[in-house]
């Protein structure tokens, strides 16, 4: 813990009766990438956002760049860098000013020359805030986290609601951010985001982790097993299905049977056989290779988009 | 203190940049002028005079519109959530929306007076520093409430309709539209409970009498206004709220009603000695008297 810029312990935080953050811990290494991935109302932008000292926690110690971010909030917001979930800019306001303008609310800052450069929004220097794209938002946003050259960046679904194409901009950046060493705590619901461009994962779900590591680590962590799924004309029990060989594991999850393959052309044959004498058949088959859902599913029976 | 001034700034580009601001702050006043000055005065130079103190007065409480649906606007659109992860204080966001309002309202001010001297020929403008003061004090105050209504509503419709209910009696119970003195006593009486009414009285006592800042009566409205606006401005920074989801506690809005006291206690006084109404009389009279009407300026 002792190379750890962000501790998190125990962290609780209630809305009504609603408790949306249940005992969340976890720390972030200097340097690191860390995501905090998980379904939405999963707790990740709460806990974000008490990092960021912009929401109260109910108990729980956090610990930010060496600060407590309801003890020292305005401290701690010079040494941070955050791009928000639902958040806007004023309609009116154009590119160039709105970096200017969060420039100079702090003591350390970049030059707005070189971050418009860098997030591509050059041309878009004169351009109302209103008149960009989500993607041109997105990057804008970006940008305006590194104003103040912070130590730690929150990144609060970056990528939620852009095309895929400009998906994979937004991941170049962070990669680019990774590579300088910047830390970086950011929340997705993307599986393909959180293993493209984490260092860590904590997965997070009803507001408690449920399991943290490297990506790597977490597949390994559930048998690194491919996914096969199907579907069947007529309904198949689960205990039959995962008996089968080649088959480790079975579950029905939305009219679809999961099933975990240690060997996966085996496991389809010898499904397709068990079909065959059954007199069922096959709608639908696709491979799915090892990934952080795996490791949701196996946790909690669900999807993460469910 | 610099995060002040450069949200200041920006709030006057954007505001510029507005349609709206257009409307409320520019073709409004100065509809307001023109019908007072060419139609109520029929542009006789000391009717426009007399009449310059409400036109004034419509013009500095006008303000309060905007400012509170630009700021309930920047709290439902996520704006204000983007500066709160910033080292930027809610003192330094509103104290630039009422700074930022009066350095808006000035120039309007102006050109209404340039207008009188100009186009309906007004020669005197009576103690214009005095007027100018009330201006400016005006124009803070009735901003403060602005973000005192921004701070208690959770909508940009609920503030609509509370800017109704404000809007509708400060312009027709102060004597703002309809002279104080041709209002039915009972009207008068509640009247006197605005801060409305003590600005279009105390404008109209510096241009049309002359009033200097010192004269009591200006001195007192004066009073009135400043603990006023600290009252209101002091509340909406307790209030004050980042986020569009963060809804204020009901019990909250009841210290609103605290901000009201100078103006109550003012109100029992006046309604007991009757001098504010006793002046809009005099001043009423002396505009149809042949006496000039820098005479009553002690």
């Amino acid at each position: 813990m002792t190379d750890s810029i962000l501790q998190v312990e125990h962290l609780v935080k209630h809305y009504g009766n609603v408790q949306a953050v249940r005992g969340v811990s976890f720390d972030v290494k200097e340097g690191e990438v860390f995501g905090l991935l998980g379904p939405n109302g999963a707790g990740k932008t709460t806990t974000v956002e008490i990092l960021e000292g912009i929401r109260a926690p109910d108990s729980g110690r956090v610990s930010v760049c060496g600060l407590d971010p309801q003890k020292n909030p305005e401290k701690l917001k010079h040494e941070i860098g955050a791009s928000l979930q639902s958040t806007s800019l004023p309609e009116k306001l154009r590119v160039m000013e709105a970096l200017k303008l969060f420039s100079s609310f702090y003591k350390r800052h970049r030059d707005p020359e070189e971050l418009l450069k860098r997030f591509g929004l050059e041309e878009k220097r004169n351009t109302f805030y209103g008149q960009l794209s989500g993607g041109q938002k997105q990057r804008l946003a970006l940008a305006l986290a590194l104003v103040n050259n912070p130590q730690v960046l929150f990144f609060d679904e970056p990528t939620s609601g852009l095309d895929p194409q400009v998906r994979r901009e937004i991941y170049d950046i962070v990669e680019e951010l990774k590579r300088e060493k910047k830390t970086i705590v950011m929340t997705t619901h993307y599986i393909e985001e959180a293993e493209r461009l984490c260092d860590r994962v904590a997965i997070i779900d009803h507001g408690q982790v449920i399991a943290l590591g490297s990506p790597r680590e977490l597949k390994e962590r559930s048998g690194n097993k491919t996914r096969v799924e199907v579907r069947l004309q007529q309904p198949d029990s689960p205990e039959i299905l995962k008996n089968l060989e080649g088959v480790t594991e079975c579950r029905e999850l939305n009219g679809a049977y999961i099933l975990q393959a240690r060997r996966p052309p085996q496991a389809i044959v010898s499904l397709v056989k068990h079909l065959e004498a059954q007199g069922n058949e096959l709608l639908g088959l696709e491979i799915l290779t090892p990934s952080l859902e795996d490791v949701f599913i196996e946790l909690t029976g669900r999807r993460l988009r469910d | 203190m610099t995060n002040f001034l450069t949200l200041t700034r920006m709030r006057i580009e954007l505001t510029l940049r507005n349609k709206m601001f257009l409307f409320f702050s520019v073709i409004m006043p100065f509809g307001f002028f023109f019908l007072y000055a060419g139609v109520f005065a029929k542009g006789h130079p000391v009717a426009v005079r007399y009449l310059l103190g409400p036109v004034m007065a419509l013009t500095v409480m006008g303000s309060f519109w905007g400012l509170s649906a630009a700021l309930v606007m920047f709290r439902e659109q996520g704006i204000l959530r983007r500066f709160h992860v910033s080292p930027v204080t809610a003192s330094d966001m509103l104290a630039s929306s009422v700074v930022a309002n009066l350095i808006l309202t000035m120039p309007t001010i102006i050109v209404e007076l340039c207008f009188a001297r100009f186009i309906f020929h007004v020669m005197h403008f009576g103690n214009l520093a005095t007027a100018l003061f009330l201006v400016a004090l005006g124009t803070m105050s009735f901003a403060s409430l602005g973000l005192v209504v921004a701070s208690v509503t959770n909508t940009m419709q609920e503030t609509q309709v509370i800017n109704q209910l404000i809007w509708l009696p400060l312009i027709f119970l102060s004597g703002a539209t309809v002279p104080l003195v041709d209002l039915p006593h009972m009207v008068q009486r509640v009247g006197l409970f605005l801060p409305a009414t003590y600005l279009v009285t105390e404008l109209q006592d510096a241009i049309f009498w002359s009033a200097a800042v010192w004269n009591r009566d200006v001195l007192i409205a004066l009073a009135s206004l400043a603990l006023w606006a600290c009252l209101t401005f002091f509340l909406s920074a307790q209030l004050f709220r980042w986020e569009p989801e963060s809804k204020i506690p009901r019990r909250a809005k009841l210290l609103v009603a605290a901000t009201a006291i100078p103006f109550v206690l003012l109100g029992i006084w006046e309604n007991h000695s009757s001098r504010t109404i006793s002046k809009a009389q005099a001043m009423s009279e002396s505009l149809n008297a042949p006496s000039k009407p820098d005479d009553h300026s002690k």
